[in-house]
């Protein structure tokens, strides 16, 4: 397999900068955004707690780098 | 396989616009979530960018369950944002955050109703800007890296119980050494952007495995900037970092404005994240 077809590289197309890291988007899509209040499938209180769950997930994949909050 | 019919649907929002032609071209341009088609739903002037999603997998503990999937949760994430730049290429949106989702179009209408006066004044504030990130590495290890070949040879004639010592102490200076430059660079940049920029928040500085190897995130910053004062923001941080041994600043985006779509919650709990 070619490892130079333009495009197919990961590292070119970090390179690039095609495509944002993952934590860059998470971190506006889980803390920012309009928060829409009233008639969600998810009440505030559960949007809030998906927010910081998936906090916690993210932070907690590295045991022996705690966050330091 | 069920047809779309038999599976309850709900109505995934990815962001809103001013309703107008703009945005229900912009709404064809991508598919969304799980390749639901994206189309406008439209109330009190403004429109909202949805797809259909399956009630089964996004209703309250289905939807936990698969974004505590990272896999899952990232291509949601990275199908959210591309409806949201692709729009955003033609006109102004709000972004919604990750995973607003209704019952039904209904509920959606009614949702841009009650919350006109909110939306468009946001929508007005943020039209033509975008957001950039800058983000500010402290990497002790580089900083650390060129140690002068006489410290080894001063260090073979101690005690190895003071060579240690003598090696930790150093190892705490160049710490301290390549914070106190890290907060430097930041300082600086805030002050060199502050003519081009509009608003400035703080997000929390990025840890764990998805955070990127380069050092410690210090600072994890996002800024509000003219779309067309973009190119005036990177030239005015260029090289700021280069006489900082171990200090790297990174700049991100343009992005959607997500980082200030997000009005104070009038009575709802504050977010004292």
């Amino acid at each position: 397999m070619r490892s130079d077809v333009p495009g197919r590289d990961p590292d070119i197309e970090q390179l690039a900068g095609r495509q944002v890291a993952l934590i860059d988007l998470l971190d506006r899509l889980l803390a920012g955004g309009v928060v829409l209040t009233g008639d969600l499938v998810l009440s505030v209180a559960g949007v809030d707690l998906v927010h910081i769950d998936l906090r916690a997930v993210i932070h907690s994949v590295t045991a022996d780098d705690p966050p330091p909050w | 396989m069920m047809s779309a019919d038999t599976v309850p649907q709900l109505s995934y929002v990815y962001g809103v616009g001013i309703a107008g032609e703009a945005l229900d071209r912009a709404a064809a341009l991508l598919p969304g979530v799980d390749g639901g088609r994206v189309r406008t739903v439209g109330a009190a002037g403004l429109a909202a960018l949805t797809s259909s999603v399956p009630a089964d997998t996004f209703a309250m503990e289905g939807l936990k369950a698969q974004l505590e999937d990272l896999a899952r949760l990232e291509t949601v994430a990275r199908t959210h944002d591309a409806v949201v730049e692709a729009a955003s290429a033609h006109t102004t949106v709000l972004p919604m955050r990750l995973a607003t989702v209704y019952h039904d179009d209904r509920r959606v209408a009614a949702m841009l109703t009650d919350r006109a006066a909110e939306l468009g004044a946001l929508l007005r504030q943020l039209a033509g800007h975008v957001e950039l990130g800058v983000k500010v590495y402290a990497d002790v290890r580089e900083a650390a890296a060129p140690a002068p070949a006489t410290a080894d040879e001063a260090a073979a004639e101690m005690s190895p119980g003071r060579a240690y010592l003598q090696h930790r102490r150093a190892e705490r200076r160049t710490h301290s050494d390549v914070h106190r430059a890290a907060a430097s660079v930041a300082a600086q940049a805030a002050a060199r952007v502050a003519g081009c920029a509009v608003l400035r928040m703080a997000h929390r500085p990025q840890r764990g495995e998805l955070a990127p190897a380069t050092g410690e995130n210090v600072v994890n910053e996002a800024y509000l900037v003219p779309a067309g004062r973009v190119e005036e923001f990177r030239t005015a941080l260029a090289g700021l970092d280069d006489e900082a041994p171990g200090v790297h600043l990174e700049i991100t985006g343009p992005w959607a404005p997500y980082s200030f779509a997000t009005p104070p919650e009038p009575d709802g709990p504050s977010d004292a994240q």
